[in-house]
């Protein structure tokens, strides 16, 4: 039980009143940075950073320097999801699953069961990989250097498997729908061989289609065009406005045990490997659809659909953490520039930190929970004020988001082009939503795809074009394995069924 | 409320900077925010680099405007050279740059060259070290490129960032002196890389300093030789018993091989020469710095830092050097010569 006594020497050093004040500081701000589509939490952190250098030359100021950057971080996981739930537009990439069930739950008036679900569900996720860092660091440290790319491969894979049949569409325009973000993957400059792909010499196009810009688009302003043709109003205006809903909604929660310890589960997991929160939260509202006895309601407004994602995206957040402390690889863009303030502190991520500066690592891991705790408190508090902005007309809102979206698209490269593009993607958005086109498996592929053609070639480098390095060890094979089921299931389980059939009669 | 009370503090502080910093009259400064372009994305090597200097200036109040870090890494870094080649006569921007100022215009055919822009300073230059896991029998860096040849051609994996960039150039330098081969994997980023070694999922890298320092301490990997014609300075313990000067350079170690990074200071072209001595007199404080000091030494940089015509030619030389190493590989791009 040595780890509960450094635990305990932890929060002696974070539980300073200068620390908490930092807290608080730190997670409201990242609420707003979350809020803010494009200026998600890489950014936040990497203006603020410099401000923390001369914090960090006093006594103790590291603690206090970090303390304040990952509590901007937690505060922007939580912030992402509140304007998927109320506007359809996600503030950071890995609220994006959060919007398929978020969104509709809003426009059902119940925006407050959803922000709420969304909140605590974040919750829930971060104490599980916090709890998890806790106890079994090293372990974890250990499983996460076995991933080579064929590894990172089948995970990948997985993550579409578990996402591919549930969107609702015909099974061709699923294909349409991920060809064509694959295709938008593409652009840019390509990993393994180095060169410009798909940029026809325009040099905008050099640094390819910026996931959040397209999302922003497609969603974001997609939403208001759908809207203005509707008939100029916000659906869901009745939502409730008090703190009543919040214990409502909690005692709706515990029926979900199941989805929340199978989504921390893979949030963990994603977040150790690293895979990112992004993958994580698609991962987790893929399975829970699949195993929800609800499943099939999936996409109409469905708290368990807000829960899923949630989890996993904000256990994948913080267990990111844990690779950087100590593999020095940082599991999430966010972590890469704590990572950067961690040298520029004078410090060294990496095996030793937790031997060399346990006082910082566990003085980090007990403001990991009290951080969430503050944060929980001050975004459920909120609730009704979120909420009570969907009372506010759409003739003045819609021009207020349009700007902001405008403003986040600016930001992520400070260029206009980027800020076309997304009225671009916003008319392809509603173009696909007229038509009936799903957006996820786009989306999805836009995001992951990237990655997954570049470990899917490294593999190919690495055992010299041959497919069975992703059968090479049980590791490897087990992850395949698994994802080449859930790809067959529907087929699987359609057999099974008829199987069973036969037999009973 | 603890919103406003962060935003005011963050106003205090930079009206603070404003009034205090003192200037001599006449000399060129900055009138408005200096951006300060990262060619790279964040948490790379470059980046620390440049956010180092913006913290160093902002806490010794080096400069009377504020300068603000802007990652443009788009294009292998393409996007920030444009960026700064087409804001021609622009004081207000300077790049940090890596090799991708040579690599990027000749792998990929973007129409830019450092000619483009002006010289500053050289800050610092970075160093390459052949790292393999600590399992690996090789005892030097000539065991085991003998044990890459007996492999025989591509069974070892040498892991890198990027394609047709350093570590890969290096690579190739490194099998057209020994005639060994390896299988290059191009990763994302470097920390990436020692990861990938300490697991053993690559056989060797050629990570600089700080992206494996970590885990030649925790005893995971171990270093062979370093890609420079001097040994690193720096005699302080880092692992064990061994400092950085106690690697030997692959020359000693009986594969001839050298490479150094640059880390420099550039302006757009156009600006006038009092703009760029000021920027020049600039980092000099910086490196005056103790914080500089020991980042230089916690990431065993070579700290060469020159300016003006020196600079220059030190530049020249080396797109020379790199075209003639690219040209070898068969890494130019179409149309390139």
């Amino acid at each position: 039980m040595q780890e509960i006594q450094s635990l305990m020497g932890g929060f002696a050093v974070a539980m300073t009143w200068f620390n908490l004040a930092l807290m608080f500081a730190g997670v409201t701000l990242g609420v707003l940075i979350g809020v803010l589509p494009g200026l998600g939490g890489a950014n936040g952190v990497a203006i603020l950073l410099p401000l923390t250098f001369s914090m960090s030359q006093q006594p103790g100021g590291t603690t206090s320097a970090i303390i304040l950057l990952s509590c901007i971080y937690w505060g922007a996981l939580f912030g992402g999801a509140i304007t998927s739930i109320l506007f359809n537009i996600p503030g950071e990439p890995w609220s994006v699953a959060t919007t398929f069930d978020g969104y509709p739950l809003a426009q059902k008036g119940r925006a407050g069961a959803a922000l709420t679900a969304a909140f605590t569900s974040s919750f829930v996720g971060a104490l599980v990989a916090v709890i998890l860092i806790t106890f079994i660091s090293p372990v974890i440290a250990r499983f996460a250097l076995k991933f080579g790319p064929p590894e990172f491969f089948s995970v990948y894979l997985l993550t579409f498997s578990a996402f591919v049949g549930m969107a609702k569409g015909t099974p061709f325009k699923t294909i349409v729908a991920m060809m064509t973000g694959f295709a938008l993957a593409a652009v840019g400059i390509d990993t393994v061989t180095g060169q410009l792909r798909l940029t026809f010499e325009f040099t905008e196009l050099l640094k390819g289609f910026d996931f959040l810009i397209a999302v922003i688009g497609l969603f974001g302003i997609g939403e208001i065009l759908l809207t203005i043709e509707e008939g100029l109003e916000f659906k869901g205006a009745q939502a409730k406005l008090n703190m009543k809903v919040v214990l409502e909604t909690w005692k709706e929660l515990p029926r979900y045990w199941k989805t929340s310890i199978r989504s921390s589960a893979v949030g963990c997991l994603m977040g150790i490997v690293p895979g990112g929160a992004t993958p994580a939260s698609f991962m987790a509202y893929g399975l829970a659809k699949k195993m929800s006895k609800d499943g099939e309601h999936f996409g109409t407004g469905k708290v368990e659909g807000v829960v899923a994602p949630e989890t996993a995206a904000h256990a994948a957040g913080t267990s990111a953490l844990l690779p950087m402390l100590t593999l020095g690889v940082p599991g999430s863009p966010t972590a890469a520039v704590l990572l950067g303030g961690l040298l520029i502190w004078g410090l060294q991520p990496g095996p030793l930190l937790f031997v060399e500066k346990a006082d910082f690592v566990w003085g980090l891991i007990a403001s990991m929970y009290l951080g969430n705790i503050v944060g929980l408190i001050v975004v459920l508090t909120c609730v009704p004020l979120f909420a009570s902005i969907l009372r506010i007309p759409f003739a003045i809102i819609a021009p207020v988001i349009l700007v902001i979206c405008a403003i986040g698209a600016y930001t992520v490269h400070n260029s206009m082009f980027d800020v076309w593009l997304m009225v671009g993607f916003g008319i392809l958005g509603y173009v696909f939503k007229k038509l009936d086109y799903p957006m996820a498996p786009l989306v999805l592929a836009l995001v992951l795809g990237d990655r997954t053609e570049d470990s899917f070639r490294q593999a190919m480098l690495g055992s010299q074009g041959s497919l069975s390095a992703f059968f090479a060890n049980p590791l490897v094979s087990t992850i395949t394995g698994l994802a080449l089921l859930l790809l067959f299931w529907p087929l699987i389980s359609k057999l099974i069924t008829l199987a069973r059939g036969r037999n009973g009669a | 409320m603890q919103k406003r009370t962060v935003v005011k503090a963050t106003l205090a502080a930079l009206a603070f900077t404003a009034v205090s910093a003192f200037t001599p009259a006449f000399a060129w400064e900055p009138t408005k925010n200096v951006e300060f372009i990262v060619p790279a994305g964040t948490g790379g090597g470059a980046d620390q680099m440049a956010r180092l200097v913006q913290s160093i200036i902002a806490k010794h109040n080096l400069m009377k405007q504020s300068m603000i870090v802007v990652n443009k890494g788009g294009g292998a870094g393409a996007e920030g050279f444009l960026d700064v080649k087409g804001a021609k006569g622009d004081p207000h921007k300077i790049i940090i740059t890596l090799s991708n100022l040579f690599t990027t215009p000749l792998a990929t055919g973007v129409p830019f060259n450092w000619k483009d822009l002006t010289p500053v300073r050289m800050l610092a230059l970075d160093q390459f070290v052949l790292w393999v896991n600590k399992d690996n029998p090789a005892k030097s860096a000539k065991d085991y490129i003998e044990a890459v040849k007996k492999a025989g051609p591509g069974k070892m994996k040498m892991g890198g960032t990027g394609s047709k960039q350093e570590d890969q150039i290096i690579t190739v330098a490194l099998e057209k002196q020994s005639g060994a081969k390896f299988t290059y994997i191009p990763y994302k980023g470097g920390g990436e890389v020692a990861t990938q070694l300490v697991g053993k999922h690559i056989d060797s890298s050629v990570n600089n300093p700080i992206e494996a320092v970590a885990q030649w301490r925790a005893g995971n990997l171990k270093p062979l030789c370093v890609f420079d014609n001097e040994r690193m300075p720096y005699k302080g313990k880092i692992a064990g018993d061994y400092s950085w000067n106690d690697i030997p350079t692959c020359k000693e170690a009986g594969v001839d091989t050298d490479y150094v990074m640059l880390r420099g200071i550039f302006m757009a072209g156009g600006v006038t020469p009092d703009q760029v001595k000021y920027y020049v007199d600039l980092m000099e404080k910086v490196r005056q710095t103790p914080e500089w000091k020991k980042f230089m030494e916690d990431g065993a940089f070579n700290q060469t830092a020159i300016s003006g015509k020196e600079y220059s030619d030190w530049v020249a030389k080396a797109e020379t050097l790199h075209l003639g190493l690219m040209k070898d590989a068969g890494f130019l791009a179409p149309g390139k010569k």
